[in-house]
């Protein structure tokens, strides 16, 4: 009863799935772990001088992520909570996709980057981590005499 | 029950474009219907919530400070527009429906018609 207030549309239905397994197969090749990409997903890019990392976490109160790098291993986690659902026998979820509970992934940085120069910020939901690499493996054109 | 089908005639254009599909949990109680969505990198500014007849839409776009001479390694985030969108049913009341954006996370709270809600009925003895 409660069920057919909040109708769904097959077509639309079929549509996402259709996207979901395009989506998941047009990015990163089939890992042991299978297609399914951990929590929260990460971009990772570079540039000369830094390393940066985001991941999309959205709904965190940012004092509650924990990043961490230690040799050369950056790792960022969490504990995502769940909505406020009242068990009072009135509410219903009729749909549950979002994540909760702990998460926990870890990226290997490049050997040049500085543990010491590593900042992050969180910003409508993502996390921006950026590492600065050394000095002396940022390319240098060498003068020749 | 109007669960038919139609098609979907305004802006066919940019529906078709793939776009990331945001997670989301529905949660329905007696008063109405809370829609919470994942979007995670949309401001403010361009997240666009309507109704359009009896579907409710979301569009969104995704934004990232990203250095200018950056060069992606790994990305599991490869579009940069969400897009998602329901059919609700005559029970719900689409002229109240209320939203709110905070850290990546859309609550969309849609009430049921005033006819809708439940009210007790009291039994008279005869």
């Amino acid at each position: 009863m409660y069920r057919s207030l909040f109708p769904r549309d097959l077509f639309a239905e079929v549509d996402r799935l259709q996207r979901e397994l395009q989506q998941s197969f047009d990015t990163v090749s089939p890992s042991i772990r299978g297609f399914a990409r951990g929590y929260p997903a990460l971009n990772v890019g570079s540039t000369p001088k830094s390393v940066e990392v985001y991941a999309f976490a959205p709904g965190m109160d940012p004092a509650r992520i924990e990043v961490h790098l230690e040799r050369g291993l950056l790792t960022i986690e969490g504990e995502r909570t769940a909505a406020v659902r009242p068990d009072d026998g009135k509410t219903t979820v009729h749909v549950n996709e979002r994540f909760d509970g702990h998460f926990r992934r870890v990226v290997s940085l490049p050997e040049d980057v500085n543990p010491d120069a590593i900042k992050a910020d969180y910003r409508d939901g993502v996390l921006h981590v950026s590492v600065q690499r050394r000095e002396s493996a940022q390319p240098r054109r060498i003068e020749v005499q | 029950m109007t669960n038919q089908v139609m098609p979907q005639t305004s802006n066919d254009e940019s529906r078709n474009e793939p776009a990331l599909l945001p997670p989301v949990d529905v949660i329905e109680d007696t008063t109405g219907i809370s829609v919470h969505a994942d979007l995670p990198g949309v401001p403010r500014d361009r997240l666009n919530v309507r109704v359009e007849g009896d579907v409710l839409l979301i569009d969104a776009d995704l934004v990232l400070s990203v250095p200018q001479d950056m060069q992606a390694s790994h990305a599991e985030v490869q579009r940069t527009h969400y897009r998602r969108s329901f059919t609700l049913s005559r029970e719900l009341d689409p002229d109240k429906v209320s939203a709110e954006l905070s850290q990546g996370v859309l609550k969309v709270r849609i009430p049921k018609a005033e006819h809708a809600q439940p009210r007790r009925i009291a039994v008279q003895v005869a």
